[in-house]
């Protein structure tokens, strides 16, 4: 793990006292989220505690019952709709079942914010396509196939090169490790180290997967009673919240410190 | 090794004693119910259960076991002579039923459900109804701003639409308009025979395939194919996230999705009806040769003089508009769609029974309009 982000940067991300509600249900009531230039965040909580919500809402897709959400210092609620696609510019998403448009193949799928935002030629469009499969360590010959057609490893890498094709410098993962056996999540976890320290992205990070947690983040958000507790992962260790201790301190957590720098 | 499973009452001095025999696997959860309810009256009080003739004891039959015993009365039921292991699974089980709420009961007066039902419908309608016009004025939206930027004119996408719901349907349009146009010349071919008014057969079928049939049963036929694949086909990338992920990068559903889908079927279903009019006509034809001996120039000197100069464009001008019709009605519904696959079931039915409804709906309209002009 590297150092902890420096607290007198100015956050990407600041959510301040968001509230969602579904009906009668509160999913979140007053939650504050600060993520920094360059770390990896993660975000963790049991199920149904509004983690995809949280992240929904940062993306704009869910309209908070109140609160706000700063990307790069922007309300997102409350922009326009050009400025809100001048945002997304800025940063790339990847959903938890990879959300390829099914009916393009993946090489279309990797263009697509491309070809919608630029006027590149097709050997441009040809060339990028292969450098982002190559960034995420799929064969070139994955882009002539269609999302049916991949492995649901091969569809997370997908999804990636998608969400990493604009250079964006922030990139949203939700769960981006459920479902893969444990070489490829660890070879994700790599990936993602790797793309951290060379193309300085900052990550913000939904999973339930202990091991990538250990290995990659330098803070952890817990959402916990509706709210978000932020530490760094020694400090959340200490913490004696009920949840946030069984959490850390469960079977599975200790194996997954035991072998964090293996 | 013993087949059936059975429960046997043994009386004594001490409390009441119930020997469990058998094998009692699932299978036994059939015929419990019946020999529990034979014994039901003397089951009150406390129990010992005798599991030491059970053999192969599944969990389910246990837990059928137990618990119908309780509900008949039975307490303070203790296991004897080896129980099984697994009842102490059982029994943790059924201890967390004691931390659970008790079900919350319903006690609205019963005066008051209708009402309360009335009002949540009338909301849940308004929803709707907020919901459809939102949509709806989004597609004039990205309709009117489409056709000020040609960039945005997704030509790829409009062809692929104009292929998959144009030109793979003209086998089937054709063939149906061909047979159609056949029935209704047959049919006034028999009734005007009777007056000798044979050659009005040839006035029947023109104008009736011409102005109504063509672009009609065009219009219903890709109101089935064509509404239903197009509210599927974005309910099943509704479920799979696939329009959010457009949304997170920065695109906007509506535009991608539902505005190629109209214009394709725009484009399409005029040049369907166009065939399936040139079908229907031939099928006239074919019949008025082989049944009333009116041979081809006849029919089609007849037809000129049957058909006025509008006939052909009163037919094909309602062609876009039900196409508009059954397009925004499947996107709409394939947008509806929220995670599940029942949802898209039935979403995809509501699209082609309103499309096909709003199409009949529309060519009545037409018909009274083109009453009042005249034409």
């Amino acid at each position: 793990m590297t150092s902890p982000a420096a607290p007198e940067q100015h956050p990407i991300i600041r959510v301040r006292g968001l509230v969602n509600r579904f009906g009668k249900q509160v999913v979140h009531e007053g939650l504050d989220l600060d993520v920094f230039p360059n770390e990896i965040f993660g975000i963790v909580g049991g199920s149904g505690t509004g983690k995809s919500v949280l992240l929904r809402s940062i993306l704009g897709l869910q309209v908070p019952a109140a609160g706000s959400v700063e990307l790069y210092g922007k309300d997102i609620h409350r922009m326009s709709r050009a400025q809100r696609v001048e945002m997304t510019k800025h940063y790339g998403v990847t959903f938890q079942h990879g959300a390829l448009i099914s009916s393009l193949s993946v090489a279309e799928n990797i263009q697509l914010p491309l070809r919608e935002y630029m006027n590149l030629s097709d050997a441009a469009l040809d060339e990028l396509a292969e450098l982002n499969l190559r960034l995420v360590g799929l064969p070139v010959d994955a882009g002539d196939k269609f999302p049916s057609q991949l492995s649901g490893g091969m569809i997370k890498r997908a999804a990636l090169a998608r969400s990493l094709v604009l250079e964006p410098k922030l990139l949203f993962l939700d769960e981006p490790t459920s479902g893969l056996d444990p070489i490829s999540a660890a070879a994700f976890d790599t990936l993602l180290l790797y793309l951290r320290s060379h193309l300085h992205l900052t990550v913000v990070m939904i999973t339930h997967d202990l091991d990538t947690l250990f290995r990659t983040c330098n803070r952890v958000g817990v959402i916990v009673d509706k709210r978000m507790i932020t530490d760094t992962l020694p400090g959340l260790l200490k913490n004696d919240q009920p949840w946030i201790h069984d959490y850390f301190h469960g079977p599975r957590a200790r194996s997954a410190q035991g072998t964090q720098h293996g | 090794m013993d087949p059936t499973a059975s429960i046997e009452l043994a009386r004594g001095d001490g409390p009441l004693r119930l020997e469990v025999v058998g094998s009692w696997s699932l299978d036994a959860v059939q015929t419990l119910d019946a020999r529990l309810d034979a014994l039901s009256g003397s089951l009150q009080g406390p129990l010992e259960c005798d599991w030491s003739r059970a053999r192969e004891v599944d969990l389910g039959a246990a837990w059928v076991l137990i618990e119908g015993l309780q509900a008949r009365g039975a307490t303070q039921i203790k296991h004897l002579g080896h129980p099984p292991e697994l009842l102490g699974l059982l029994e943790s089980l059924q201890a967390q039923r004691k931390d659970e709420p008790l079900p919350l009961t319903d006690e609205t007066p019963a005066l008051h459900r209708p009402v309360i039902s009335i009002g949540r419908w009338s909301v849940l309608q308004i929803e709707k109804t907020r919901e459809a016009v939102e949509f709806f004025g989004r597609v004039f939206a990205v309709l009117g701003s489409t056709f000020r930027r040609p960039r945005a004119w997704r030509v790829g996408s409009i062809a692929r639409f104009v292929y998959e719901t144009g030109i793979t349907a003209i086998p089937i349009v054709a063939l149906i308009a061909f047979l159609i146009s056949v029935i209704v010349a047959y049919l006034g071919a028999q009734q005007l025979t009777k007056f000798g008014a044979d050659i009005f057969v040839v006035d029947l079928v023109t104008v009736a395939v011409l102005r109504e049939l063509g672009v009609l049963l065009t219009a219903i036929i890709v109101a089935g194919r064509s509404g239903s694949a197009f509210a599927a086909e974005i309910g099943v990338m509704q479920i799979n996230e696939e329009t959010d992920a457009l949304r997170a990068m920065g695109m906007n559903p509506v535009e991608l999705l539902t505005v190629p889908r109209i214009l394709g079927l725009m484009i399409a279903l005029p040049l369907l009806t166009v065939i399936a009019d040139a079908m229907g006509l031939a099928g006239g034809g074919l019949l008025s040769l082989l049944q009333l001996n009116i041979p081809w120039p006849q029919f089609v000197n007849r037809m000129r003089e049957a058909i006025a100069p509008t006939t052909f464009w009163v037919g094909i001008i309602k062609a876009p508009v039900f196409a508009f019709l059954i397009a925004i009605v499947g996107t709409y519904r394939g947008m509806q769609v929220r995670d599940s696959a029942r949802e898209l079931g039935r979403l995809t039915t509501v699209a082609v029974v309103q499309s096909i409804f709003l199409v009949i709906l529309a060519d009545a309209l037409f018909a009274i309009l083109f009453v009042k002009l005249d034409i």
